[in-house]
């Protein structure tokens, strides 16, 4: 598959040279870490979630995680902006590592609230089911967090709102309420949320898993657009042709733990693991 | 029907009307006002205070608002001359009069029933989109004024009008303690004309058109954002 090298190659290969094997995302690189996290643990009571997960995530790096449902993929992400509180391990966004401080119960707590508060406005996540603020119309939903959070003007966010909106196809729909749109439109408009805070990276978890079949083409459109303008982008999905030409990087977990990496032509055509390639296996 | 009485008595029943209209407006704001935090707090913790609101509820929903308004009234009414410091200070103009004991019970009383639906409106506002705020870097308190509560108050709109418009039909217990709302004006004219089916037909009407206006407001309200049918 010729699509396969090409895409991760022709992405990187501008700012960094990729070797011929396609580890541009394993030699020496000059850019600097997006986000880096190291032996990360879940635990939810006794049930051991992650198991000591690691991953780099340079700048222009699109990282897709792959794996079955209950491999730890979701929480992971949802660890990087700490909507779940991570058991141990370290993780940092552009070099700057959130710190943590021992709760009642022995459990990590964000020592600084305001730290994780900026450190997550650079952070952009598009959930599985969407979560527009249904009590807004679509173009509120994109103003909200920057007038709320980083001090815009209204005006100022009027118009950024209106320019991501139109890149992300939903220019018509301004002034329609979340509950009358079409779940791949919702999707959309949530992306154009996430962009709006002009994030380092963005985070994206299963965002085409709640969509109709028909819809799922249209949110990958935009998401691809996205990876093509070099963002750094940490994807959750189960579309493994997708995940295969966009990323430059692929993670397989496996009950908590990376089962196997590496760049997506050697995940998806060559993994060492077995059970990997018994997962990949539908994409041939 | 007689009716002659009524230009005699008109000017009292608008100042009634008034009474009644204060009285409900300040008892449903300052009972929202309170409503927000019982209901908060029974869904957030900490604990304590969601039990103490927990059980502030429990109390005043679980007993006549007749016997709160008497207990008040009576109660803390006769208490408070007995303090000297009460007695000298500026209240006192006002803690003299009936009408503050009304707004206080009804204020509980709203704070209490509107407690418990402000409790299901903010478990019912679905975790994501709390999620989403968190994500987008906002703090707790701004999540809860720009998310949580205006999301909450549109899940529970139809409930708290029903909860308006009992709060009304309630206020005629206030003249039993001395406040001439329009239903205490209704039984002034009762007992001065001897006419006992027109004075309480005038009463009811006016009680009919508030219940409209309040239907009206509230239903304006509620279709501001509109929700698809489900």
């Amino acid at each position: 598959m010729a699509a396969s090298s090409k895409k991760p190659a022709a992405k990187s290969g501008g700012s960094k040279p990729s070797s011929g094997a396609g580890k541009s995302d394993q030699g020496k690189s000059l850019l600097p870490e997006a986000v880096q996290v190291s032996d990360l643990h879940k635990s939810f009571g006794s049930l051991e979630v992650l198991k000591g997960v690691s991953m780099t995530a340079r700048e222009g790096d699109v990282v897709s995680m792959i794996g079955s449902s209950g491999s730890g993929k979701s929480t992971f992400l949802r660890c990087i902006n700490l909507l779940e509180k991570p058991s141990k391990g370290e993780i940092s966004i552009g070099g700057e590592a959130f710190r943590f401080k021992r709760g009642p119960g022995n459990e990590l707590e964000p020592a600084d609230k305001k730290q994780v508060q900026r450190l997550r406005s650079s952070l952009g996540m598009v959930f599985q089911n969407f979560n527009l603020w249904q009590h807004m119309t679509v173009l509120e939903n994109v103003m909200e967090a920057p007038v709320q959070v980083l001090g815009l003007t209204k005006a100022e966010a009027r118009d950024q709102a209106k320019e991501i909106l139109e890149r992300v196809g939903m220019a018509d729909k301004h002034d329609a309420y979340p509950g009358f749109l079409s779940g791949g439109q919702q999707q959309r408009a949530a992306i154009a949320r996430a962009l709006a805070m002009e994030p380092k990276v963005m985070l994206f978890d299963e965002p085409t898993s709640a969509l109709d079949p028909e819809l799922v083409g249209e949110v990958l459109k935009v998401i691809r657009s996205l990876a093509e303008e070099g963002r750094t982008m940490i994807l959750v999905t189960h579309e493994m042709k997708f995940a295969r030409d966009v990323s430059s990087h692929v993670m397989y977990l496996h009950q908590g733990m990376v089962e196997e990496e590496g760049p997506p032509k050697k995940v998806f055509y060559e993994p060492v693991s077995e059970r990997c390639r018994e997962f990949v296996k539908s994409i041939h | 029907m007689v009716w002659d009485w009524l230009p005699e008595y008109a000017p009292r029943f608008v100042e009634g009307f008034w009474i009644t209209i204060q009285l409900l407006a300040m008892s449903v704001c300052f009972g929202m006002l309170l409503a927000v935090p019982i209901g908060l707090v029974q869904v957030t913790g900490p604990r304590p205070l969601a039990w103490l609101a927990r059980g502030f509820c429990t109390s005043i929903r679980g007993t006549p608002l007749l016997i709160q308004l008497w207990l008040i009234y009576y109660g803390l009414g006769s208490v408070f001359p007995s303090f000297p410091e009460i007695r000298q200070s500026f209240l006192w103009p006002y803690l003299r009069e009936a009408f503050p004991y009304a707004v206080f019970a009804f204020t509980m009383s709203v704070a209490a029933y509107s407690g418990e639906v402000m409790r299901g409106a903010f478990q019912g506002v679905p975790k994501g989109e709390l999620e989403a705020a968190r994500a987008v870097g906002m703090g707790s308190f701004k999540m809860l004024y720009r998310i949580w509560l205006p999301r909450a108050l549109q899940n529970v709109f139809p409930t708290l009008a029903g909860e308006i418009v009992l709060t009304l039909k309630a206020t005629p217990l206030a003249a039993t303690i001395t406040v001439y709302d329009v239903f205490g004006v209704g039984t002034i004219v009762r007992q001065e004309t001897y006419r006992v089916y027109e004075p309480l037909l005038l009463v009811a009407a006016i009680y009919i058109f508030l219940t409209i206006i309040i239907v009206l407001f509230m239903r304006y309200l509620e279709n501001r954002i509109p929700t698809p049918a489900r």
